[in-house]
């Protein structure tokens, strides 16, 4: 194995552990996202119908955007606990060893991007009471898209927190602009129905690719039920763009920081 | 550097550093032998630790440049990594692992691995007898413990040089010693170069060389003992029930400059141990002690600075502070 495998590596590892060890994580990150999907999208439930919407209940809309949701808190999660390193001055040890920063925020990119998954395929696990018509191709395939939005999610974290001094000042980055991002993803409501202004705000958000790959790849076996949205791989491509472009500016920053 | 002869374990050239207007460090320079341990002495926001994070690569200086074995930290910061274990003063472990599978981490950060990295990993364990806390998460452990977890951590890959932030912070005074004879014994084994910074006198007292800093600059730079000795004479500590007073007859009587710290009285002088029969001869009612001692790194402090040896008011690390 090459020093730059076992660096990233251990990080990786670090990540994965820290997280199994932190159980008031595991519910931040997994139990809010449920318990909203089931409150809002029962609350709402018959009372909406979304133009281009299809004919599927709000609940079933919702699903792919709490998944979504759920890879989007997992990512931040695990970002806060970069910006907790650092704060705790662990960070300190790890730049001064030996090793790329490239390994080092490819790691924690890599852990980051795991426990997304890892999230998500549990929550695939309510796909029958969301009722979404879920073969096993359409499940492997999106558990690909939920690694891959997990990555691009948590490089986009990264790159902010290897810049912020404090939790409390990543709580306003995680409000202003990642909350908001989520949003404005097609994961609340479509494009389609809204105001053409945030519509078009939507057609630019690279997030709306990723939800839109999700909803493609659930819907495999039926893609009449989203034959509005952006294509497969389009929105693939877009999420690979995304996450590339975040990782790089991840690792430069990183490059640049004094621990 | 001649060519002939081999580069020092670490050779500070010139450092100045800056943040923003605020000068840091003033053009430093000094050199430490391989094998040699050196103490970087001087109060809590003089500088040490601005020269610290520079020494140690994740701060590049505003000017100047320091070697590590000839390699520059400017130009080769990898290469310095790969010679260097660093204690840093705030605790460099994960508290929510284990202590072994924080030396696993470290390990493999230094490009070690399986069973060659585990039996490093035991056998440091054991040399600094923390074996039996070995699968204890850190946040467990003592104060004085995760010290001695953060040396065997830091001796992993067998760096040689050694640097250590304030070692001696938050240690109590037993740990301290054990830390000390840890630090020795490092040295007697394995020939490995230790840097210290410490705002502690005593601590720096038991170094082979030790470089004063104050404000920026370094003020003085020698073995402890001739450091000491340049201050010359012996000095003169006088417990008065009036030091005020007392300060003021002193200084007539032996035409020396006598000094008020901490309401006792200091007097450098060169036959100390003569004058103590004339002053308790002189002022029967007002001395309540004296004492008669050598000068201390305390005393080259305050001789070349002309200040008391304290603490700058600072809330925050320098590092916060960029």
């Amino acid at each position: 194995m090459t020093p730059y495998m076992l660096c990233m590596g251990t990080i990786w590892q670090r990540e994965i552990v820290r997280f199994v060890r932190q159980r008031s994580r595991i519910i931040g990150a997994f139990g809010q996202p449920v318990l909203f999907w089931l409150l809002l999208g029962s609350g709402f439930g018959r009372n909406f119908r979304y133009a281009g919407g299809g004919g599927e209940g709000y609940l079933e809309y919702f699903y792919p955007g709490i998944i979504a949701m759920v890879v989007l808190f997992t990512a931040i999660f695990s970002t806060f606990a970069v910006v907790d390193d650092r704060k705790a001055r662990f960070l300190q040890g790890v730049l001064a060893a030996p090793v790329p920063r490239s390994a080092i925020v490819l790691g924690q990119v890599m852990g980051g991007a795991t426990l997304a998954l890892l999230q998500g395929v549990l929550l695939l696990i309510a796909t029958p009471l969301a009722g979404v018509p879920l073969t096993l191709e359409a499940a492997l395939a999106s558990v690909m898209v939920m690694g891959l939005i997990g990555f691009a999610l948590t490089a986009l974290g990264l790159l902010l927190a290897w810049r912020i001094e404090s939790t409390q000042g990543f709580h306003s980055i995680m409000n202003l602009l990642l909350i908001p991002l989520w949003l404005l993803s097609g994961a609340v409501f479509p494009v389609a129905g809204a105001h053409p202004l945030i519509g078009l705000v939507m057609q630019v958000n690279p997030l709306t690719y990723g939800v839109a790959a999700l909803r493609r790849t659930l819907y495999l076996s039926a893609p009449d039920a989203v034959a509005n949205l952006p294509g497969l791989w389009l929105s693939v491509l877009v999420m690979i763009a995304f996450g590339g472009v975040c990782f790089s500016l991840a690792v430069r920053t990183a490059e640049r920081s004094e621990g | 550097m001649s060519e002939l002869s081999p580069s020092p374990a670490l050779e500070v050239q010139g450092v100045t550093h800056r943040y923003g207007s605020r000068i840091a460090l003033k053009d430093v320079r000094f050199e430490v032998s391989e094998g040699e341990i050196f103490a970087l002495l001087g109060p809590n926001g003089g500088g040490k630790t601005t020269l610290f994070r520079i020494i140690t690569t994740l701060m590049r200086p505003t000017a100047g440049d320091a070697q590590v074995f000839g390699h520059s930290v400017r130009d080769a910061p990898q290469a310095v990594r790969r010679k260097i274990g660093v204690v840093f003063q705030q605790p460099g472990l994960d508290p929510k692992l284990t202590v072994f599978e924080n030396m696993i981490h470290h390990g493999r950060l230094h490009g070690l691995l399986g069973s060659t990295l585990r039996n490093a990993a035991d056998a440091l364990l054991a040399q600094f007898g923390i074996s039996d806390r070995k699968k204890d998460y850190v946040e467990t452990l003592s104060g004085g413990l995760q010290r001695r977890v953060e040396l065997a951590k830091a001796l992993l890959p067998r760096p040689e040089i050694l640097f250590l932030d304030e070692p001696s912070t938050g240690l109590d005074p037993g740990a301290r010693i054990d830390f000390r004879n840890e630090l020795k014994r490092l040295r007697s084994e394995t020939n490995t170069t230790v840097v210290l910074t410490t705002h502690f006198i005593e601590e720096a007292d038991h170094a082979d060389r030790v470089g004063v800093i104050h404000e920026g600059d370094l003020v003085a730079i020698g073995a402890p003992d001739a450091l000491k000795k340049e201050v010359g004479g012996e000095v003169l500590t006088i417990e008065a029930g009036d030091p005020e007073s007392l300060r003021a007859k002193l200084e007539e009587m032996f035409s020396c400059e006598v000094r008020s710290v901490d309401g006792s009285l200091r007097a450098e002088m060169r036959d100390a141990h003569a004058a103590i029969p004339k002053i308790a001869e002189a002022f029967p009612g007002e001395v309540r002690s004296i004492t008669l001692g050598k000068p201390t790194l305390e005393d080259v402090f305050i001789n070349e600075t002309g200040k008391r040896f304290v603490d700058a008011d600072e809330d925050l690390p320098e590092a916060h502070k960029s």
